[in-house]
């Protein structure tokens, strides 16, 4: 039932004058921050004067802002109605409960409560738990509160303790501005002096101003011809509020001729002197409604004849544009800061370069990679086909095939490795913040945040990677708080299409403590797993592993690896370690024969030792302290002998 | 001259009817002044000889009301157009916005309105003003005449109009151009105004 926000009706489109200017602050800083300063705010003004405009303006603008609020506007008919359907159809808690997680309600038309006595009681439940819950409640009306007939004692308090603004008629300079941008938006030009004459006429509204407009539109359209002030005049039927007085003197004979010079010296001085008086006004109404400030241009209103009028507002705009893009920049980084005073006085963009900069430098960027799990020393085979393909897809279209890209296997396999291989990989790209690093790192920065009030700081750090890598995601267990917050940011991130990458020791339905929420979203993705290392694998970290060791690599040597059994790739590089220490304890080149020794403790074919010495195949680090002769069992029955008595 | 005050949102248009004696200056300050509304005018000031000669000037306020959200008033000034009173007419000329030239249409008052044009020049210069630079219009005044005793105004224009200013034919005991005049000065004040702005 909810309807949707009509995109037109935004602050940028709303014309921002004297009578409207609380109101539009207000709307604005609630739509920054929902909950939090005005609640309920409560804008009231006769019809037709931006209500609607402004309630979805604050709508557009929290969303703009915070993309993952939830936010519901409806006229208050149309919550009736949807409420008495839910009631119909048994739905009522279900009804509220929708309402209550709502993180901004918009409200049209409040006046309507008049004599309905059991949505009055409804809405303050409403207004009662969104308040409690620290959600935002907007609400706008014909008149204010205390007015509307018949309403609750009690809504009237709720209303009032919130904000309760006002919006008026607009005055003459804003009604100008707002006749030039629609006939602006219409594309529709006008000589000059004509939208002024039908500013000057006081329409109780702005939906009249704009009826008069489309007037002079459809009448400048069938006439084929551009429109005098004298035209308009007759057809907006201006003259009575132009000019008052002539009308009163207007019995005099010759009275016309009086007017007809008034109309003309009007055009003439609109040419003339308000040319640049209006745009410079018209630019202190615009920037001051977007909430800069404006006293360099206000400064020029005050000289007689300014000089060089439009090449000082031009550098204005340049400034704001500055300081816009500067406030956009740290409010990534750190959104406290952006709403610094600095970042809205065209007159100190030097100190907001400046302040940005401390931004800049504070803010850490998140983890990196490490650089230690190059991709090219990943070692790929038929067990992790998968894994390695999709990593590669991920890295050729970060965000756009699997996303996100979950890794899942046993301890061991190489999983972190992949990942940091993808994270370095991904941070190539011109513009990349990656942020790759353990989920328990991850939930400690989380706390310490926390502890320091800093979460805000830390969520717009990774709020601005370009790629989330955390490794073992099943730490995330009963971590709820973390669990929201990555939920959040996995939503923010998966949003803008940044790429997500995670590992798991299992497949993520399989997890214990991880929120179904967070899980479906990995399950959105790509699971990749990652088997026990095949022989291509084995025979390539053998290369490495060996490589690093700097021992030579007999072929012998290399198939008899190859061919134990590893469970994982961790156990492999284990066996060559191994052996490479025992060499070197030995201080014997590494062979295929000193491995079989190693690792089976059994003699080679054509072996060093005698035959009847057997040993158990333990290996004993030279630097180990079991020296004592004594103490070492040195005999030990031929396997076969080796019987295990069961007991019974 | 302080035209445009936008500290007070005050605009202030000060022209002069200047032209030789008996041209008919002050008909056309009569004139405006029977056709503003009560409400808008101020007293006319006149200060008149016992043959209705204009002995210092005549003066008439105008108040346009709000234009543009400015307060605007016009102040209408006639000069004396007799050769004597000259200390006068450079008095009133002074921090004039724009002049009005109000010519005798009758052919033999040609020499006097040639002698009073130069007068206006000297005068202006007299305050640091060229007579190029300031807002002028011309008004060919009594063409309603006998055509036999009138220079018709392409004539007047060649003998009077060096600098090609807009001219008007008027009958100004009957009004007939006498709003276009003020008209046309009115504009070339206000534009100036601009012009200046924009610089």
């Amino acid at each position: 039932m909810t309807s949707t926000l009509n995109p037109k009706f935004t602050f940028e489109t709303f014309v921002v004058g004297a009578a409207n200017r609380l109101a539009v602050t207000a709307g604005r800083t609630v739509a920054e921050t929902p909950g939090s300063t005005y609640n309920p705010l409560f804008i009231y003004s006769g019809s037709g004067l931006g209500k609607t405009h402004l309630l979805m303006a604050i709508g557009h603008s929290a969303k703009a802002l915070a993309s993952q609020l939830n936010i519901e506007y409806l006229t208050l008919d149309e919550y009736v109605e949807a409420f008495h359907a839910a009631i119909a159809a048994g739905q009522g808690d279900a009804f509220r409960r929708r309402f209550q997680n709502v993180d901004a309600l918009l409200v049209d038309d409040v006046q309507f409560l008049t004599n309905r006595k059991e949505m009055q009681a409804e809405l303050l439940r409403l207004t009662e738990a969104l308040q409690q819950a620290g959600h935002q409640i907007v609400l706008t009306s014909d008149r204010p509160p205390s007015e509307i007939a018949d309403l609750d004692g009690r809504l009237i308090s709720r209303f009032s303790g919130g904000l309760v603004v006002d919006m008026g008629i607009p005055d003459y300079e804003t009604r100008v501005a707002i006749l030039r941008r629609k006939a602006d938006e219409r594309g529709a030009s006008f000589q000059p002096g004509v939208l002024e004459i039908v500013a000057k006429v006081e329409f109780p509204n702005v939906r009249e101003l704009m009826g008069a407009l489309n007037r002079l539109v459809a009448y400048q359209a069938v006439n084929d011809a551009p429109m005098t002030a004298e035209a308009a005049r007759q057809l907006v039927g201006a003259g009575a509020a132009a000019a008052p007085g002539a009308r009163g003197g207007g019995a005099a004979p010759g009275g016309d001729e009086f007017s007809q010079f008034l109309t003309d010296v009007t055009v003439t001085v609109g040419k003339a002197v308000e040319a640049w008086r209006a745009r410079v006004a018209e630019a202190v109404l615009r920037w001051e409604g977007e909430g800069y400030r404006t006293t360099r241009l206000e400064r020029l209103l005050d000289q007689e004849t300014p000089a060089e009028v439009d090449a000082v507002i031009d550098a204005y705009v340049q400034d704001v544009e500055r300081l816009r893009a500067l406030a956009a920049e740290v409010a990534a980084l750190d959104p406290q800061a952006a709403g610094e005073k600095v970042f809205r006085d065209p007159d100190r963009v030097a100190e907001a370069e400046e302040a940005a900069g401390r931004v800049r430098g504070g803010a850490a960027p998140p983890p990196a990679p490490s650089g230690a799990f190059p991709l090219a020393a990943y070692a790929t085979g038929p067990s992790n086909q998968v894994a390695a393909s999709a990593a590669r897809a991920v890295i050729d279209a970060p965000g756009k095939k699997y996303n996100p890209l979950v890794l899942v296997g046993k301890s061991g396999l190489g999983k972190t490795h992949l990942l940091h291989a993808i994270g370095l990989e991904l941070a190539r790209r011109p513009g990349a913040v990656v942020a790759c690093l353990s989920t328990q790192a991850f939930v400690d920065e989380l706390i310490a945040a926390i502890d320091g009030d800093r979460v805000d700081w830390w969520r717009a750090r990774y709020r601005r990677s370009t790629a989330l890598l955390l490794d073992d995601i099943h730490l995330l267990a009963g971590k709820d708080r973390t669990q929201e917050e990555l939920f959040n940011l996995f939503n923010h991130l998966l949003d803008q299409d940044r790429q997500l990458v995670f590992t798991a020791p299992a497949h993520p339905n399989t997890l214990d403590g991880l929120e179904e929420r967070i899980v479906s979203r990995l399950e959105g993705g790509l699971v990749a797993e990652i088997g026990e290392p095949d022989r291509d694998v084995r025979r390539t970290v053998l290369a490495r592993v060996l490589g690093q060791e700097k021992a030579a690599a007999e072929p012998a040597l290399f198939d008899y690896l190859a061919d134990r059994p590893a469970p994982t790739v961790r156990s492999l590089a284990g066996l060559v370690q191994r052996v490479v220490e025992a060499a070197a304890a030995q201080d014997q080149p590494v062979t295929a024969g000193l491995a079989r020794e190693v690792l089976e403790g059994r003699a080679p074919a054509a072996g060093r030792r005698s035959a009847g010495l057997r040993t158990s195949g333990l290996v004993v680090s030279s630097a180990g302290g079991v020296r004592s002769r004594e103490k070492m069992v040195w005999d030990w029955p031929a396997p076969a002998d080796r019987v295990i008595e069961e007991s019974r | 001259m302080s035209l445009v005050n936008f500290t007070t949102r005050e605009i202030t248009c000060k022209i002069v009817y200047y032209g030789p004696g008996r041209s008919g200056k002050t008909t056309n300050l009569h004139y405006v002044y029977g056709r503003v509304p009560e409400a808008r005018r101020g007293r006319m000031v006149s200060l008149a000889t016992q043959t209705d000669r204009t002995l210092f000037f005549d003066f008439l306020p105008i108040d346009l009301g709000q234009i543009s959200g400015f307060a605007t008033r016009f102040q209408l000034y006639t000069v004396p157009g007799q050769v004597y009173y000259n200390a006068t007419r450079r008095l009133v000329l002074q921090g004039a916005d724009g002049v009005v030239f109000v010519a005798d249409s009758q052919a033999r008052q040609l020499d006097e309105s040639l002698e009073s044009l130069q007068n206006l020049q000297s005068n202006l210069l007299e305050h640091g003003v060229d007579v190029r630079t300031v807002p002028l219009v011309m008004q060919y005044n009594k063409q309603d005449l006998p055509r036999e005793l009138i220079l018709t105004p392409a004539e007047l224009d060649d003998a009077l109009n060096f600098r090609s200013v807009p001219s008007f034919p008027a009958d100004a005991l009957h009004g007939k151009g006498v709003f276009e005049t003020l008209k046309a000065i009115s504009e070339l004040v206000l534009k100036r105004l601009a012009a200046g702005s924009a610089a």
